[in-house]
């Protein structure tokens, strides 16, 4: 194995590249020592002006560890790897430095666990197993990325400047100038073939010459620099009820709170196919080993139709499955937004698919209770809203003042597992006041197989006004004003179906009758989409709309027909009407003029 | 590796199933050892907690009997490892793997430390082989597949040891010879455990499975080691050994509750309902070993039987169970008192990995709409029975009616099959006579062509 630094925070903070040889680490201290240890927090002594967030290694088998705590001689880690086996006594080296991602090509495709070990790189090794002490290079050292520069010797450029660009699976990855380095002149910066550990520039800066890499470290818990912008336009999905109901804005975040079972990753894994984001980053925190091998499965099959490579290219995994170690699930999503920031200050649209929220925050909990902190709400910390918070603000469409001027945005979905999917528990609730849509999983609607189970009653989004130009732009006036009729029916149904318990269908007068039927027909004509459905699974925003403008010509169509003495029965069993039951199935070929169509037989009743 | 093991006499604090000594040098964390208190009887024990002057450790066997001046605690150097091999198949023992059946030891051909180690997800292949369990419920609404772990939820006097045991002894897999059941048994009663063995030796299959048990009168934190002993040996079979390997673990409720015991003795901050805050982590380290691993034959399928206390499916175990395993099979109460067989309330059940195993070339083409169809029929009638309680049925019109007849016969027909095994097309052939009793326009999932292929209504009563 290369003696390279084997994760983030893993080299000291000279370090510029993760291809150069690590040599001393932490030589220069005399190591600590364990004085206690007990699940994934081990008290050390004896470490020579350590610091907050400083990453450790510990005991014989190097195990990665982050200070949290410090108390006179004493110093708190909590450790990211399984801890069984470690002795009081027992060396804990510092590292000098917090802990870090590496950010640069070779990210794209690959699959990573918390510490960003590259799980993909060690399968192919034959390591099937992970056991604690393992090390590996987060990114490919061996591999040579052809680099074309963008600017000359000679140049000025500063934090964020593009130097020149990668290509990475057809995504031009773009080589910046880390933030926080220069402003400086450029040395001799050529179009070649470089490895991670190899310079491609030399920068003069008022401090002396900084050698640039094509990768760089950065400390996950720090957010990268970035001037924020509004939000403009939604993330498109090709999912009915969020595109067409309850969209989320590019730079925005949603949360989507369920039960077990009501479909939380299949949503989010529905998003990570069909959104039309430039790169994803989709972080599996504390869930199942066997659906991340499903999305690495399906990823690499799966063809991206805005390029026709694998979806895989355009990809990021990091998972930190249940069973690893808990620390580390929270190291996952802090190095999941850091390297969404990182593609983000490239220019690109990233969505950010965090799944689950709530087992990041049962790692704090577990966490802090093994401090022996004061417990806040169902034994969470008292901090838990503000790390949320931290978390989410990471989130947003942003612009770089380097060159050449960039737009970029990061959309964070966060799935939340509620506790017997009760919503009023404290990570729901913290979740909720930070997002802007709301996609509420329903139980019910997962049971009776209403698919995606969003329930149109509760979830809401904050985006509509906003995105309502770009809808008009993009899809036709029309937008809003369906969305208001859909909304208002489904509404009505509520109130209808809280009547007939009491009284019976037949008490209702005739209109209401059919407003119940053309209100089913929105449910499951409509805003059923099945996530495996060859044809279905995703439409274009223009196929959503007529679809919904169909169906809701159906509901005229039918109060047209009583208005001419029809009865609710021959109203519901006009042939036109039967047929928008079936719009779900109809292929992507011309749907739009056979849906128009239909509009038009519907509309042609009235 | 040191071989060096040394032995401490008298210890300072004894408390529920905790030990506490002073000063022992160079203690590992989660270290074995033996503990002999003036009786004699050695009991097991592993390290919590080491630092420069305490060694906490967990007694297996609880600390009855013991005291302050005479134990002793004898250190081994390393974690429990468990001595495996396939000789194991037929042989039943105690929840640390010690042979109880009066046989022979077993020679192992390695050993192996039960905490075992996690799967890369970028080296597990993806499950997708159905399993044909014979029971409609299951293959048709929610299939099982290879590497799964499938819970069952049920409730105190429901048969899920039952139905378990008959998945374990007549599930078929489709070209797999080598097919064990390993049963890991967690405080459950002798009579449960004996009926499970009952089951497989009237199907003669008793040589094909491994029992650990840890019986309601056995000690109560050794019903932490029961559940890894038996998935450290499955793993191994299917790994090592290359069989399709299914693990019953039974009950997961009273795990929960001698992990919360340890959890109390521990003083540790309780989470939810007492339990500790990391009850979901611990549950997953033993689900999420099921699965397979690419470029190796053998898989390993979990079925983990969870008694809801007071049928509640909020509670913490069948709540976080749910959370990590692949879907949940739930037993109804109201089915059981109705003499259905298998009781399996269909509308909470859920497969996750369904739509892998399923489909042409596996099952049939027409799976999934099937049993989509079959879901969204049920559920308007189960409603419909809710609504009828308050409205009364002739409120209903003609075709509510039918809808809650079906429910009626979707309970009676398709879930019912009592002791019978169904292969996957006698389960479709019962389903596609329910659905031909429903008019044909109500069928909105069934593609047209299917229906034509198979929708035959029954002659037209006079």
């Amino acid at each position: 194995m290369s003696a390279r630094p084997a994760g983030p925070g893993a080299g000291p903070g000279s370090d510029t590249s993760p291809g150069t040889g690590l040599g001393g680490e932490g030589e220069a201290r005399a190591p600590g020592t364990v004085v206690q240890a007990g699940g994934p927090v081990v008290r050390a002594g004896g470490l020579t002006a350590p610091s907050m967030g400083e990453v450790v290694r510990i005991g014989t088998q190097r195990l990665l560890g982050e200070v949290i705590r410090l108390d006179g001689e004493v110093a708190t880690i909590q450790v990211y790897e399984e801890t069984s086996g470690l002795r009081v006594g027992d060396p804990v080296v510092q590292t000098g430095a917090p802990l870090r991602a590496w950010l640069g090509p070779g990210l794209l495709g690959a699959t990573l666990d918390g510490l960003q070990r590259p799980l993909d790189a060690l399968a192919d090794a034959g390591t099937w197993a992970l056991g604690p002490g393992l090390e590996a290079p987060p990114l490919d050292p061996t591999r040579r990325w052809h680099f074309v520069p963008v600017r000359g010797p000679g140049e000025t450029v500063g934090p964020g400047d593009q130097l020149g660009t990668v290509a990475e699976h057809g995504l031009e990855h773009r080589i910046l100038v880390p933030p926080g380095v220069g402003p400086g002149r450029l040395g001799p910066i050529d179009e070649r073939d470089a490895t991670l550990a190899e310079p491609v520039a030399a920068l003069e800066t008022a401090t002396g010459t900084e050698l640039l890499h094509l990768a760089h470290a950065w400390p996950v818990r720090v957010p990268r620099p970035a001037r924020r912008l509004p939000a403009e336009a939604p993330l498109v999905t090709g999912i009915r009820v969020i595109d067409m109901l309850f969209p989320v804005a590019r730079g925005g975040v949603a949360v989507i709170p369920g039960g077990f079972g009501t479909g939380k990753t299949v949503v989010e894994q529905s998003l990570a196919r069909a959104s039309d984001a430039d790169v994803v980053v989709y972080v599996g925190c504390g869930e199942r080993g066997n659906e991340m091998a499903d999305l690495l499965a399906s990823f690499r099959e799966l063809v991206d139709p805005r390029t026709g490579a694998p979806l895989l290219h355009r990809t990021v995994l990091i998972a930190n499955t249940s069973n690893m170690p808990v620390a580390a699930r929270e190291a996952s999503i802090e190095l999941g937004i850091t390297v969404a920031e990182y593609f983000r200050d490239q220019g690109y649209d990233v969505a950010l698919l965090a799944d689950s929220t709530s087992r990041w925050a049962e790692a704090l909990r577990e966490i802090g209770g093994r401090l022996e902190e004061l417990p806040g709400e169902e034994g969470f910390p008292a901090y838990l809203a503000s790390r949320l918070a931290a978390f989410y603000e990471r989130a947003g469409q942003v612009t770089t003042a380097a060159g050449p001027a960039r737009r970029g945005s990061i959309t964070v979905v966060g799935a939340v597992s509620p506790p017997g999917g009760d919503f009023s528990e404290p990570v729901t609730q913290a979740s909720l006041r930070l997002a802007g849509t709301f996609w509420a999983l329903d139980t019910e609607l997962a049971h009776a197989r209403h698919f995606p189970a969003i329930g149109w009653l509760r979830s809401y989004s904050l985006y509509v006004e906003r995105l309502g130009a770009w809808y008009r732009e993009a899809v036709g006036e029309e937008w809003e004003t369906l969305r208001t009729q859909a909304l208002e029916l489904l509404a009505r149904e509520r109130q209808l179906l809280d009547v007939v318990e009491l009284v019976g269908v037949d008490a209702l007068p005739p209109e209401d009758r059919v407003s119940l039927e053309a209100a089913r027909l929105v449910r499951e004509a409509f805003l059923q989409q099945h996530a495996y459905d060859p044809v279905d699974a995703a439409r274009p925003l223009g196929v959503q709309l007529a679809m919904l403008r169909a169906v809701l010509a159906g509901h005229r169509a039918m109060l047209a027909a009583l208005h001419r003495g029809a009865s609710v029965d021959e109203a519901t069993a006009d042939p036109a009407v039967r047929e928008l039951a079936r719009i779900r199935s109809w292929p992507g070929e011309g749907i739009v003029e056979r849906l128009e169509a239909l509009a038009g037989r519907l509309g042609g009743a009235a | 590796m040191t071989l060096s093991v040394h032995r401490v006499t008298g210890v300072n604090r004894l408390a529920g199933p905790l030990l506490v000594m002073h000063h022992v040098p160079r203690v590992m964390l989660g270290e074995e050892v033996f503990v002999t208190g003036q009786d004699g009887r050695a009991r097991h024990g592993r390290v919590l907690d080491v630092s420069a002057d305490l060694v906490v450790v967990q007694v297996y066997e609880g600390t009855g009997g013991l005291d302050l001046r005479a134990t002793a605690v004898e250190l081994t150097g390393g974690p429990f490892r468990l001595g495996v091999s396939e000789a194991m198949l037929g042989r039943v023992m105690d929840g640390r793997g010690t042979p109880v059946d009066g046989g022979p030891p077993v020679t192992p051909l390695r050993t192996i430390d039960v905490n075992g180690r996690a799967i890369n997800p970028a080296a597990r292949a993806n499950p997708a082989d159905f399993i044909e369990t014979g029971i409609s419920a299951i293959d048709l609404l929610d299939s099982l597949v290879r590497g799964q772990k499938l819970p069952i939820f049920t409730g105190a006097g429901l048969p899920a040891d039952a139905l378990a045991a008959r998945i374990a002894t007549g599930a078929r897999l489709l070209g797999s010879e080598r097919f064990a059941t390993v049963f890991a048994a967690m405080g459950i009663t002798r009579r449960e455990s004996d009926a499970f063995l009952d089951a497989f030796a009237s199907s003669g299959a008793l040589d094909r499975l491994a029992l650990f048990l840890n019986l309601a009168d056995d000690p109560v934190i050794e019903r932490l080691l029961a559940p890894r002993c038996a998935l450290t040996l499955a793993e191994h079979l299917a790994l090592d050994r290359g069989m399709d390997v299914l693990v019953v673990m039974t009950d997961i409720t009273a795990y929960g509750e001698a992990l919360r015991e340890l959890s109390t003795a521990r003083e540790e901050i309780p989470g939810r309902r007492g339990y500790p805050g990391y009850l979901y982590t611990d549950l997953a380290t033993l689900f999420e070993r099921a699965g397979r691993v690419l470029e190796r034959p053998g898989s390993l399928t979990v079925m983990p039987i969870v008694t809801m206390p007071d049928d509640d499916i909020t509670h913490p175990i069948p709540d976080l169970t749910g959370y990590i395993t692949e879907g949940q099979i739930v037993l109804s109460r109201e089915l059981h008192a109705r003499g259905i067989f298998p009781p399996i309330d269909a509308l909470p059940c859920l497969s996750r990995l369904m739509n892998a195993g399923i489909g042409e070339g596996k099952t049939r083409a027409e799976h999934r709409v099937v049993a989509d169809q079959l879901y969204a029929l049920y559920a308007r009638g189960r409603e419909l029975r809710r609504l009828i309680a308050v409205i009364g049925e002739a409120a209903l019109s003609a075709g509510e009616r039918r809808l809650l007849a079906f429910a009626d016969r979707f309970e009676t027909e398709l879930i019912a099959q009592g002791a019978r095994r169904r292969s996957i097309d006698d389960t479709f052939a019962v389903a596609w006579q329910l659905l031909s009793r429903l008019p044909r326009d109500e069928l909105t999932r069934l593609p047209e062509e299917l229906l034509d292929a198979h929708w035959r209504p029954p002659e037209a009563a006079p």
